[in-house]
């Protein structure tokens, strides 16, 4: 009886040691940024092929170093996305957005558009009317390119010694 | 009574062995449910096990990026009521392309909402970077760079703070305590009233932390290295050379008018950052940058 008991108790020691590779191997992730990138090379420089939205699930492919390879739901599109975009945990989006998903437990406290969010937002501007958001809008509309990224390091005989994250 | 003490310990080791917050929670909640199928801790025993787990992972990282983005934004705007934006379209172009592709290069490239830089239309020699990548450098500080390598590592250092995210590290302890609890007991749907009011003075007081460290007295001196020996990574990565950060140094050091409401009062003395970063590097070279690109640098800022 002793002995049963023992090998039950060891078996789940050694699932609950095994548990975060087990999750790993299932390889879906979630796009923690307002516009992830898909990328055609895993480097800062790629050409962008595709964009995901905040919440979206991907699955895993590769992995080369800070850089994942995914494709998004329909698996149709495959490119390289940095793992400073992606999160693990699973990004349960307020109802009536887009990609709903049910059953979020109230341990998941990483809900994308709760806590501090356009309300608080709003709310926060109402209390100081002071505070002026007109160039901070602005600021957030210049982008830049790879290509305009490459090109200015090309033209500046600027010269990367490695692409971008850690290896 | 044996059999007991070497099954806590298991028990105790398996919370041990994996690390990562979110796994020990895991852990935590499948070990105590073990425990108590085996008979070796009380139901009311792993109820308390699992819920100062909850407890203690109650962290920074519990923040969402959408979250570090609102703050950024709020802090941001604190910013710009104490200087005003520099509407020049050239120079603001200009370090956009130079930030935005040096922050492509770094360990964090991807952030809520992107990084975006602003020129300061000011004298004071000052920079900030918000947690949610809003980065803002004076007139007067362009002025101290002699070289696009320069401006590179003044940007660089920005971007260093936002990666290690200095800003949110001065949000009282106590407060983000109190916003990730109203987070975890907050309702699925849309906010109701009183827990907007609620958050939107926790996120005052997170605001007023922020902006306090940044503009009135400073980050730590530990912060300020750091964030130099981040930009003088970045900067190599990316190819440019690190000496332009001792260049700009060696000018702010002679600029900086003691009791100053900016660098003079937020950040170590350029004497003393030059030393810190000369003990952690070895001699860079001392290269001049190309003519071609020293002539776009000085093109691009000579309204400045």
């Amino acid at each position: 009886m002793l002995r049963i008991r023992l090998i039950v108790f060891a078996l789940a020691f050694l699932g609950v040691l095994f548990l975060p590779i087990y999750a790993n191997a299932q390889g879906t992730l979630s796009v923690q940024v307002k516009e992830g990138e898909l990328r055609a090379t895993p480097s800062f420089l790629g050409k962008i092929v595709d964009r995901a939205a905040y919440g979206d699930r991907v699955n895993l492919i590769e992995e080369r170093g800070a850089w994942k390879k995914v494709s998004l739901k329909n698996g149709k599109i495959q490119g390289w996305m940095h793992s400073s975009a992606l999160t693990t945990k699973r990004l349960a989006l307020k109802a009536g957005q887009t990609n709903v998903q049910t059953g979020a437990t109230q341990n998941e406290l990483a809900l994308a558009g709760k806590g501090f969010n356009e309300q608080v937002e709003a709310s926060f501007q109402k209390e100081n009317r002071n505070l002026d958001y007109t160039w901070i809008n602005r600021m957030e509309t210049f982008k830049v390119s790879p290509d305009q990224m490459r090109n200015f390091l090309v033209q500046g005989d600027v010269t990367p010694s490695s692409e971008g994250g850690k290896p | 009574m044996k059999k007991h003490f070497w099954i806590t310990g298991l028990i105790m080791s398996a919370i041990l062995t994996i690390t990562a917050c979110a796994a020990v929670e895991q852990a935590t909640t499948l070990a105590t449910v073990v425990g108590q199928t085996a008979g070796v801790i009380s139901p009311t025993q792993g109820e308390a096990i699992r819920k100062s787990t909850v407890a203690v992972s109650k962290s920074l990282e519990d923040f969402t990026p959408e979250q570090e983005y609102y703050i950024g934004r709020a802090v941001a705007a604190v910013v710009l009521s104490k200087y005003p934006a520099y509407a020049n379209t050239q120079v603001n172009q200009y370090i956009n392309t130079l930030g935005q592709t040096l922050a492509a290069a770094s360990d964090k490239p991807e952030i809520f909402g992107g990084y975006h830089f602003l020129v300061l239309d000011s004298d004071d020699i000052n920079a900030f970077a918000t947690p949610g990548g809003h980065i803002f450098v004076t007139r007067g500080l362009i002025r101290c760079c002699p070289s696009e390598d320069a401006l590179a590592a003044i940007l660089a250092h920005e971007i260093g703070h936002v990666r290690l995210r200095h800003g949110m590290q001065s949000i009282e302890k106590a407060r983000v305590t109190e916003a990730l609890t109203v987070l975890a007991t907050e309702s699925a749907k849309t906010l109701g009233s009183r827990e907007v009011a609620q958050l939107t003075q926790t996120f005052s007081g997170a605001i007023s932390d922020i902006a306090n460290s940044m503009i009135n007295n400073g980050y730590s001196r530990t912060f300020e290295y750091q964030a130099d020996q981040a930009s003088v990574v970045l900067v190599q990565r990316v190819g440019y050379n690190p000496e332009g950060l001792i260049d700009v140094l060696k000018i702010m050091e002679k600029k900086l008018k003691p009791g100053g409401h900016d660098f003079a009062k937020t950040h170590p003395a350029p004497q003393d950052r030059i030393a810190e970063i000369r003990s952690h590097n070895r001699t860079f070279s001392s290269v001049a940058a190309p003519e071609i690109r020293q002539e776009r640098f000085l093109n691009a800022i000579a309204r400045i």
